[in-house]
């Protein structure tokens, strides 16, 4: 066993997730692969989303997956941190809304 | 990998690898690479048994359509995904007898398309003379491939443009981005705003307007350890990017995927990304891109007259596997009467949508 819980080498095995479960890993795959077609959105507006999120959800395999799928679309390193950006900024907009609700409980609660 | 690593090897990239001694200027040792590690411990499957399995092993000729002459390894830039080491300090170049023996087989092959290629291949001091004997010859097309700076290298060379045009030669150009950081990363610092003015005084010539039959087409290979993307999707961006920021017009964008041999293999290896991009090219293996392969309707020809499968092949000098081996024995029927010699770097060729020199194949 590894003796890290994250081996950068685990991403290229992604595929054989499908080897304990047929049906749903195939299907995710399907559905996986169809979302990042250009669409409304394009393949290159998509990757950048992707990219965004899996900071957000702090995927290292995701990053390593993104950054380069940004490099093989020509995205530019300045495109790559805005998107970054975006997603640091709806995560921490998300901290500081339930500032709201802390003001309401603190005011709910005071005399 | 360090940063002080990084910087060493970048400081020695302004260098061929052969001018630095580097051991990867060896073909035995780029071989014995390709052929071991990953593929001798069998992680990844040999290109052999995968186009087996397609029955396309031995890989054969088709119609022979491309000649592609390199006239010499000398250029103005040392680029470090380069895999003909090209750079100032290589001195091989094709002399004008074997250009002659050139031209006795351009006058008479079957194939529609010449392609001349290098280092800079203008730097050839013949180089001039080469291109009105060839074109006397009538090929359909019949291409340059141009780094863009060597035009505005040296007054010598500012009129080029000219030139091309006065022979109607096809100009491909390497443009590894459509911005100023990411083309002088890869190509050195100043090529961009060098590479521009001379897309601008190609255009002002008529070269790559919608509408003219004076070609010009750009080449599009990743600036590190990553595959190009999808040629449509980049031809579009770069269209936009040029036409919006430098008014630039150009047809068509070819996208190369680099293949692992000779500096780019030196980069892989130093940056530590061999293995993973190894995976990457055949995970990206695609049966269909097979049949298509360049070394199937080219003929590589090197500066000093051997013939090979393709510039990679001859890079690693394996030359064709036939009794007709140079250009003064040259023999069409022969030569394409062979098998195709192949390794592991042939899964650049065959990744995704396929690359070659005119770009994807599949």
């Amino acid at each position: 066993m590894a003796n890290s819980y994250y081996d950068p080498s685990d991403l290229r095995k992604f595929g054989k997730i499908t080897e304990w479960s047929e049906e749903l890993g195939t299907k995710f795959f399907e559905y996986y692969g169809k979302v990042f077609e250009e669409g409304a959105l394009s393949a290159r507006e998509k990757s950048l989303i992707a990219l965004a999120v899996a900071h957000v959800v702090k995927c290292p395999y995701c990053i390593d997956a993104y950054t380069k799928d940004g490099l093989q679309r020509g995205i530019t390193k300045e495109e790559m941190m805005e998107a970054v950006h975006a997603g640091a900024a709806i995560e921490s907009g998300a901290t500081l809304v339930h500032g709201v609700q802390m003001m309401n409980k603190y005011n709910k609660l005071s005399m | 990998m360090s940063q002080s690593i990084i910087n060493e090897v970048k400081k020695a990239s302004k260098k061929s690898l052969k001018a630095r001694d580097n051991e990867l200027a060896s073909v035995n040792k780029q071989l014995n690479i390709l052929n071991g590690g990953l593929f001798a411990d069998g992680e990844l499957p040999y290109f052999k048994d995968k186009i087996s399995e397609i029955g396309h092993y031995p890989l054969k000729p088709k119609k022979l359509e491309i000649l592609q002459i390199n006239v010499g390894y000398m250029c103005n830039q040392v680029c470090e995904h380069c895999h003909v080491d090209a750079g100032p300090d290589r001195k091989e170049i094709m002399t004008r007898d074997t250009m002659e023996q050139c031209l006795e087989v351009i006058r008479n092959t079957g194939a529609h398309t010449l392609d001349l290629t290098g280092g800079a291949p203008e730097m050839n001091p013949n180089f001039r003379w080469f291109v009105e004997e060839a074109a006397k010859a009538g090929i359909k097309d019949f291409i340059v491939r141009s780094n863009l700076t060597i035009i505005r290298a040296n007054k010598k060379y500012h009129d080029l443009p000219d030139f091309f045009k006065k022979h109607n030669v096809h100009v491909v150009s390497s443009m590894p981005h459509y911005t100023r950081g990411k083309t002088d990363k890869q190509r050195g610092d100043g090529v961009f705003d060098k590479s521009i003015k001379a897309l601008q005084e190609l255009n002002e010539r008529g070269y790559g307007m919608p509408d003219s039959d004076l070609r010009l087409d750009l080449v599009y290979n990743p600036s590190g350890a990553y595959l190009p993307g999808d040629q449509a999707a980049l031809e579009k961006d770069f269209k936009k990017a040029l036409d919006e920021d430098f008014s630039i017009q150009f047809h068509n964008l070819f996208t190369i995927t680099n293949l692992p041999i000779s500096r780019f293999l030196d980069y892989l290896i130093a940056s530590e990304n061999y293995e993973d991009y190894m995976y990457a090219l055949v995970d990206a293996y695609n049966p269909s891109a097979v049949a298509n392969v360049m070394c199937t309707n080219t003929i590589s020809v090197s500066w000093n007259g051997w013939l090979y499968d393709c510039d990679f092949n001859q890079m690693l000098d394996l030359k064709v596997a036939s009794k007709v081996k140079h250009i003064k024995d040259y023999n069409e029927d022969v030569i394409n009467d062979r098998n195709i010699i192949i390794s592991q770097h042939c899964y650049g060729c065959t990744a995704g949508a396929g690359s070659s020199c005119q770009g994807t194949v599949a």
